[in-house]
């Protein structure tokens, strides 16, 4: 099915997975986490997924209020253990397809023991991590990918943590699917979304968008557009310009793409393919 | 001979949904949106080349360009 | 034919109980020392189409075992002090979203990680009041290794019938002792199922607020519905309806207070005449029906107030209890726990006095028997 390169004659409808009655929705105006969710929508029409067998689980914080929205199975749960619950939901019923919508700070601060152990498990799952460097929420507290420097409510003087790469993180702790992009590149996230949900294991893909409200208001950017322009777009360059650029001009960028993809059996086929086997023999 | 009258595109926006984060009107390529209050709205419907970018770029659901 | 009888240890009996029950999800961690049950758990569900998981920690381990159950399978988790700590946040969590599970807590000395290998019933309270805000509990207190297998399965029925997550307690002596039991065979217990929707999904509301408990649709069924640890509405999207949030956290509260007389369980030895009344759980309860017994033989009378269920607290038997009783003793593993709810409900009708012990050894026959024979 060719998608997004054809001129639309009619847009994308986006309403027919919506919960339509809960709009407008929460985020801030000019936050990127409606464009990570629209891009997502329209990976999940070109997977043809069925309504029915989504699920989306979420932990808290503003990119874990997503599954509100979306008309699927949805279930928004504690701070940091949303892989936790999803990983009951998917053992006990494989047929459902998992999506997991988390921040910066959900899955790599509090929930970054979960995090980990998902990866490592290779449980089928598509892990959203809305990466925006702050706790919005909260109203602008440092996160753990938060720059060194950067002010927040909690960074008054400028963070000196460094900050976890979401991405490097994800391929060691044994993810098979890890991919970078931005809310700025919506159509380039959607062939990400598209390539991930068509994985078979644990894949993780980590948006870089912009939270202007707290981040950008904090730390000098004029608005949504310039965060995007100056973070999303500037700030990154894809995988395949990355042999082409040199050095220099990568120099304290993010890259974007697909960045690891391997196959390693996962964790609900073994289970049925190991243990059930040995039991039940 | 008259020129054929050019096809308009019909964008809709949705005032409800609408924030005005300015991110369509920055980022349109022809200049066809501007912010009028607490929403986006057309400014030069003709200067419009259905390219889409303002609705994927909306974080609202708030923007559609019919063709 | 002759009932199926068996040595058993009180954690086997644990899991015996729970695959009677029809669990089939089980997510857990190790700790000593209930760490018997996950093992079980392990070998047995993979053969009955079952789930098993070993989860990263004690607050994955919770998570996932409400996870479990949203799919629709009947869930379980087990733990001891400093699990069940860890535990608290999630378990609040099945309470508000009102999604069914057993939690088993094999109670070990505390505070912090104590005496690992030590009775206690110190978890007495944190089982009431460990996770924040009001919420309904529901703990059952077994004393025997029989009544472990029994009491699981009543857990397991508990929690699907009120849709709410119940804490099984019992103590170390009594998860690591063995005792020969009688197996049940299919149907000699009653086991109860969740009740599933009979409307359309587009009339589906998971709070349906007209009645006290509505019924659960699992995940992936084609009732596509919203769940959410904020206070919600019924149709289980957020609200900040002050209103609709007084509804809702009075109603999963009203779960457990209209249906009391269900949930409640006592089992009563020599209080028909009693004059010196014991109110124990667990092994201490074991040790005060033998000091009871002592006490009878030498015409003392005395007697023996079992709860099965500790949460919501037995307040009309312990009241009855107090109008015949001069002294209430209370024996327990701790410095003082359900003591205080007695002379809550006793209110001044009889004197309260209660028997602590934290040193990691179980309260004996004489510590108690020299109390009943000071006070006959």
């Amino acid at each position: 099915m060719a998608v997004a390169k054809q001129k639309l004659s009619v847009p994308f409808d986006y309403d027919k997975y919506l919960r339509k009655d809960k709009l407008p929705h929460i985020w801030c105006p000019g936050c990127g986490h409606g464009i990570v969710l629209k891009s997502l929508l329209r990976a999940i029409d070109n997977k043809e997924l069925s309504k029915d067998d989504l699920c989306m689980v979420s932990g808290i914080g503003c990119s874990s209020r997503t599954p509100g929205y979306v008309d699927f199975n949805t279930l928004h749960t504690i701070h940091g253990r949303a892989f936790s619950f999803a990983t009951g939901l998917k053992l006990a019923k494989p047929s459902l397809k998992m999506i997991i919508a988390t921040g910066d700070g959900d899955a790599m601060a509090i929930g970054g023991n979960h995090f980990i152990h998902t990866c490592r498990r290779n449980i089928d799952m598509l892990i959203i991590v809305y990466s925006n460097a702050i706790y919005g929420m909260t109203g602008g507290q440092s996160s753990p990918t938060t720059p060194i420097g950067s002010i927040a409510t909690t960074a008054r003087y400028g963070n000196v943590e460094p900050p976890f790469d979401i991405c490097e993180m994800a391929k060691a702790a044994g993810a098979t699917f890890v991919a970078r992009g931005t809310a700025y590149h919506t159509q380039e996230l959607e062939r990400t979304f598209t390539e991930a949900l068509g994985h078979k294991g644990t894949a993780v893909v980590e948006v870089i968008d912009s939270c202007p409200i707290y981040f950008g208001r904090m730390n000098k950017q004029r608005g949504a557009s310039e965060m995007m322009e100056n973070i999303e777009k500037n700030g990154t360059f894809s995988v395949k310009q990355a042999d082409k650029l040199p050095d220099e001009k990568k120099e304290g960028k993010l890259v974007r793409g697909i960045l690891h993809r391997v196959e390693r059996p996962e964790y609900c086929e073994q289970y049925d393919k190991l243990i059930v086997a040995k039991a039940t023999k | 001979m008259a020129e054929p009258e050019k096809k308009l595109p019909r964008i809709e926006i949705s005032e409800r949904r609408c924030k005005a984060c300015s991110i369509c009107v920055d980022f349109c390529p022809t200049n066809v949106l501007e912010i009028r209050g607490t929403s986006c709205v057309v400014k030069d419907l003709e200067a419009c080349t259905r390219c889409q970018l303002c609705d994927l770029r909306c974080p609202d659901f708030a923007i559609r360009v019919f063709d | 034919m002759a009932a199926k009888k068996k040595l058993m240890q009180g954690n086997e009996a644990c899991a015996a109980g729970a695959l009677y029950a029809g669990c089939k999800f089980y997510a857990g961690y190790p700790i000593t020392p209930s760490t018997e049950v996950a093992e079980i758990m392990s070998v047995e569900l993979p053969k009955i189409g079952g789930k098993f998981i070993q989860m990263e920690d004690e607050i994955a381990s919770m998570a996932a075992t409400i996870g479990g159950s949203l799919a629709g399978l009947k869930s379980l988790t087990a733990t001891s002090g400093p699990g069940f700590s860890l535990k608290q946040e999630a378990l609040g969590y099945a309470c508000i979203t009102e999604v069914p599970c057993v939690i088993i807590n094999v109670m070990r000395g505390g505070p912090s990680t104590g005496y690992p290998t030590g009775p206690s019933q110190s978890d007495i309270m944190q089982a009431k009041w460990g996770t924040h805000g009001d919420h309904p509990v529901i703990a059952l207190t077994p004393a025997y290794v029989q009544e472990i297998l029994d009491e699981t399965v009543r857990a397991f029925n508990l929690s699907e019938k009120y849709r709410t997550p119940v804490i099984v307690l019992f103590d170390e002596i009594v998860g690591h002792m063995r005792e020969p039991i009688t197996i049940p065979e299919p149907g000699d217990l009653e086991v109860v199922d969740r009740e599933k929707p009979d409307c359309t999904p587009e009339e589906y509301k998971p709070y349906d607020d007209t009645k006290l408990i509505a019924p659960l649709a699992p995940f992936g069924d084609g009732y596509r519905f919203h769940v959410t640890g904020l206070n919600h509405s019924e149709d289980g999207f957020p609200t900040n309806n002050s209103e609709m949030i007084d509804k809702n956290n009075r109603r999963i509260m009203q779960k457990i207070d209209d249906n009391i007389d269900d949930i409640c369980k006592n089992d009563e030895s020599n209080l028909e005449d009693a004059e010196i009344g014991l109110f124990a759980v667990g092994s201490t309860s074991r040790s005060a029906k033998f000091s009871v017994n002592a006490a009878r033989e030498k015409g003392i009378k005395a007697g023996l107030l079992r709860p099965l269920t500790i949460w919501p607290f037995p307040d009309k038997a312990v009241s009855e209890l107090a109008e015949k009783c001069k002294v209430i003793i209370v024996p327990e593993l701790n410095l003082g726990q359900m003591v205080n709810e007695v002379k809550r409900v006793a209110a001044g009708r009889c004197e309260v006095i209660g028997i602590h012990r934290v040193d990691g050894e179980p309260i004996k026959p004489a510590q108690i028997t020299e109390l009943i024979e000071k006070y006959s």
